[in-house]
């Protein structure tokens, strides 16, 4: 059998404060570009112009697209209406269109200008131009981000009854810097945020969240099983003995969206972009984020046991207090002294 | 052991073939209204459990404006955004079904749906968002005092009485009609009978009149002359019924004279049941109104305690007006005496859809093309064989015999999840097929967790069968509590979230669930068949 990683023994967390910086950096870079240029929101939240005309020949979609594409109208909604030589065309003028009549006089004159070139004039006729409205209701923004953060605190109480409260609060650290991260990537980036974008922030909340748990029933059954570890060993321990896990999970999900951002083409690629990131803060936060931040919460706020966070839940049985003999008790190899001690 | 494995074989066949037959295109009865004569009736329709969305095959465009018709809406801007955000959630009540609802302009909105070539079918959407009303009917007899200045004018306008019943609205049950109709032979032409009176018979509640069946155009055609309109008092409006009523075996059209001022619309309505009281045995349904909806409601029917309300739909009372016994507020109930349940349902159905804050005509309809360009389609599609190839060579790569396990389990993941989302009538677009390519990428985790759980067993010596099982068993807590917690907020998000976050939420939680019993149940199925064939296997194949 390929074994990856499998007795791996990295000290993970002695490279938190780097981790932090990584992190801080990418959102500091996020942030500066969200206030300079703001969210580029697409036409599905903004709405745009509607332009229906018809055309004397029969004409190959592809090449109005090309032709709208090149006046500055790209990633326009272009569909038969009715019958072959009859189109309606939905499309707004870069991401700061101008509402109104203006916006709406502009839009006709680009989509005008490419008939023109692409079926010829006097080959057309604009039958009706006119503004229309998002194609999502308004309040979904606002309603989404209210659904995420009611869904933390039910995550929170989760944790807090399966695991330990100190567990639910870094978990839902990790998640929160996951989505901070992945807007702070979308705006540096610029990459258009339509409804698509919205769906891999929210899995990406999912798939982070799933990660960073599936790491703390590691840390969770460690703790019960080595009771002579500190925090920080059995946080190092658990990320190496899940790390093949980590790798195959991660490896598979980052080739489907790879798959995608190659070669599925315009319409997909925003929400492959946002995956291929969401994933890997995802991954990054379980164990850069998470971990150190639930070190941090122990030290603050100790267990009521002398080392550390294992008051939770059910006590071990007295048989299994006992480090397992047959496996290698994990090197604390590090070069600092071991952490929560006090 | 072979006994366990039966059952279990036997729970995996049950779900393929419900799945299976989720997925057969099936025809499925609907109760629509029919548009021309405003009756409840079956259709049959025969539809794919999963459709394909607007941008990948088109379908069909209707653009719709406020009805003006029946009397001027002051602001159709405001009436025609109300109206989206209610369309919007009558028509994609999961927000699964991605419809294109936008404001065009200032007072037109443009529906779209996917799939959808049939123009019939689509107007049953739009009537399934029809405009609901509720009024008391004519308590003060005011249409009646008023009749005889109609028939005057109806007389100045040199319209004659035909084969009229004489007397001015005849008592339909008490006068024998045979008897009235051979007094009219005697009649003078001076006090001739009333042109529109003598075609209506009084009925059994206030405001509501009964005319033959076979009359009925021919009294539409008469209210609806200017002449006449301008004689009806101006807080009064005529309805008709939208069903036929049968008396002493002749059929009656029943016509309503109805406050013109509704007591409160549909809008504020958000839900309706019918059910039957066990106690009276009597057809009932039962509605719940908004908070704004509750407080006018209240206020009005308090005013109105033993008046009849009508219930108008797109402008046809719907059954016979129930009278108002006490005051109603956020919960109301309608009786309908011994009626059958049938009735009581099409009513509550009637209910749960009007809800538009003004009725809307459709103006324009045409079929139109998918969105996206046959190549973008057709890239989207070889991204997602490229990306599940890839997951199955890894699978198999690594795990070989086991990971062949798990790629068995993943193609039941496919059915079930299909299935699942057929249930909730998805319509898939290509950024839903690029998510669901992900959700299989993801619903791999479960049984990389499990296989790396079993090589850690099988490295500290336990034997084969015993590593499987503590494999599985260990691995547990980790699935359960890391998709428990995924599911808990696909919950919120649906609960909270609007459209698009909602049916995203529920891909979530359908996708969640197909993949823990793939993974577990049915891999370790798999796991047990294969331990069970190689008794004496020494090394396994993970």
């Amino acid at each position: 059998m390929i074994r990856l990683f499998a007795n791996a023994n990295y000290d993970f967390i002695k490279w938190r404060r780097w981790a932090f910086s990584l992190t801080g950096a990418i959102m500091l870079v996020g942030l500066i570009f969200l206030v300079t240029r703001g969210v580029n929101y697409s036409i599905e939240f903004t709405g745009g112009t509607l332009v229906q005309f018809e055309v004397a020949h029969k004409v190959p979609t592809a090449s109005i697209r090309s032709a709208l594409d090149d006046a500055g109208l790209s990633g326009a909604d272009i569909q038969n209406f009715g019958s072959d030589t009859s189109y309606v065309v939905r499309a707004r003028l870069g991401a700061d269109a101008t509402q109104g009549e203006a916006g709406t006089q502009a839009v006709a004159d680009a989509v005008a200008r490419a008939l023109d070139r692409s079926v010829g004039a006097r080959q057309y006729q604009i039958m009706q131009r006119q503004a229309v409205g998002p194609k999502v209701g308004r309040e979904l923004q606002g309603k989404a981000l209210a659904a995420i953060l009611l869904s933390f605190v039910v995550t929170l109480i989760y944790l807090a009854v399966r695991f330990e409260w100190r567990f639910g609060l870094a978990a839902v650290i990790a998640t929160a810097h996951d989505i901070v991260a992945t807007i702070a990537f979308i705006s540096a980036m610029h990459l258009e945020v339509s409804l698509i974008v919205v769906g891999a922030v929210l899995t990406v909340v999912g798939y982070s969240l799933n990660d960073t748990i599936i790491i703390f029933d590691r840390v969770r059954e460690n703790l019960r099983k080595y009771r002579r570890q500190n925090l920080y060993e059995i946080l190092n321990l658990s990320i190496n003995e899940t790390l093949p896990r980590s790798v195959l999970t991660h490896g598979t999900t980052i080739a489907t969206t790879l798959a995608l951002l190659i070669l599925a083409g315009e319409v997909i690629r925003p929400f492959a972009w946002v995956m291929s990131f969401g994933i890997f803060t995802g991954t990054f936060s379980s164990i850069y984020i998470a971990a150190p931040v639930l070190l941090w919460i122990e030290k603050r706020w100790p267990g009521q046991d002398a080392r550390g966070a294992r008051t939770f839940g059910v006590r071990a049985p007295a048989g299994a207090t006992s480090p397992d003999a047959t496996r290698p008790v994990p090197a604390t190899s590090s070069p600092r002294a071991p952490q929560p001690a006090r | 052991m072979d006994k366990r494995i039966r059952g279990r074989l036997w729970v995996i066949g049950a779900l393929i073939v419900v799945s299976i037959i989720s997925l057969v295109p099936r025809n499925t009865k609907q109760r629509v209204i029919d548009s021309s004569t405003g009756r409840l009736k079956d259709t049959t329709v025969r539809r794919l459990p999963i459709n394909l969305g607007l941008d990948l095959q088109g379908g069909i465009h209707l653009a719709l404006e406020v009805d003006q018709s029946k009397g001027p809406v002051p602001d159709c801007a405001d009436a025609i955004q109300r109206a989206e955000r209610v369309v919007r959630t009558r028509i994609d009540e999961f927000g699964t079904t991605e419809p294109v609802v936008q404001i065009q302009g200032r007072c037109r909105l443009i529906v779209e749906l996917a799939g959808e070539k049939d123009p019939g079918r689509a107007k049953g959407v739009i009537q399934r968002t029809a405009f609901l009303e509720f009024r008391i009917t004519d308590m003060k007899s005011q249409f009646k005092d008023a009749l005889p200045q109609i028939d005057a004018a109806l007389r100045k306008a040199g319209i004659k009485s035909r084969n009229a019943a004489p007397s001015a609205v005849a008592q339909l049950f008490g006068g024998d009609t045979g008897k009235s109709k051979s007094k009219r032979d005697t009649t003078s032409d001076a006090n001739a009978p009333g042109v529109l009176s003598s075609l209506l018979f009084q009925g059994q509640l206030p405001g509501e009149f009964l005319v033959p069946e076979e009359q009925w155009p021919l009294v539409d055609s008469l209210i609806q002359r200017p002449d006449v309109r301008a004689q009806i008092p101006r807080s009064i409006e005529l309805r008709w019924g939208a069903q036929a009523e049968s008396r002493s075996a002749r059929s009656y059209r029943p016509l309503y004279a109805v406050e013109s001022r509704p007591i409160i619309t549909g809008e504020e309505l958000t839900k309706a049941v019918a059910r039957r009281d066990q106690v009276t045995n009597q057809s009932i349904v039962t509605f719940q109104l908004s908070r704004r909806g509750a407080r006018i409601f209240s206020q009005e029917t308090g005013r109105h305690i033993n008046d009849f309300m009508a219930i108008i739909l797109d402008g046809r009372v719907q059954g016979e007006p129930p009278v108002i016994k006490n005051q109603i507020g956020a919960n109301g109930q309608i009786e309908l005496g011994s009626k059958p349940l049938q009735e009581a349902s099409d009513l509550a159905l009637v209910l749960r859809a009007g809800a538009l804050p003004a009725p809307l005509t459709i103006v324009d309809e045409r079929a139109i093309s998918a969105s996206l360009g046959a190549d973008s389609i057709h890239d989207g599609v070889l991204a997602g064989v490229v990306g599940v190839v890839l997951v199955i060579v890894i699978m198999i790569g690594y795990y070989r015999i086991a990971g062949a396990l798990a790629v068995a389990a993943l193609t039941l993941y496919c059915l079930f999840t299909l299935a699942g989302l057929a249930a909730f009538g998805f319509t898939l677009t290509l950024p839903g097929m690029a998510g669901f390519v992900l959700s299989i990428g993801i619903a791999v985790d479960a049984n990389v967790l499990i296989f790396e759980r079993i090589r850690e067993e099988l490295v500290h010596g336990k034997s084969l069968r015993l590593a499987v099982d503590e494999g599985f068993l260990h691995a547990m807590n980790a699935i359960v509590d890391s998709n428990v917690s995924t599911i808990l907020t696909a919950l919120i998000l649906y609960a909270v979230g609007t459209g698009p976050v909602q049916g995203f939420a529920i891909t979530l939680i359908i996708g969640i669930i197909a993949s823990m019993v793939s993974a577990i149940f049915v891999v370790k199925t798999l796991f047990l068949i294969w331990l069970n064939r190689r008794p004496n296997m020494v090394t396994l194949s993970i």
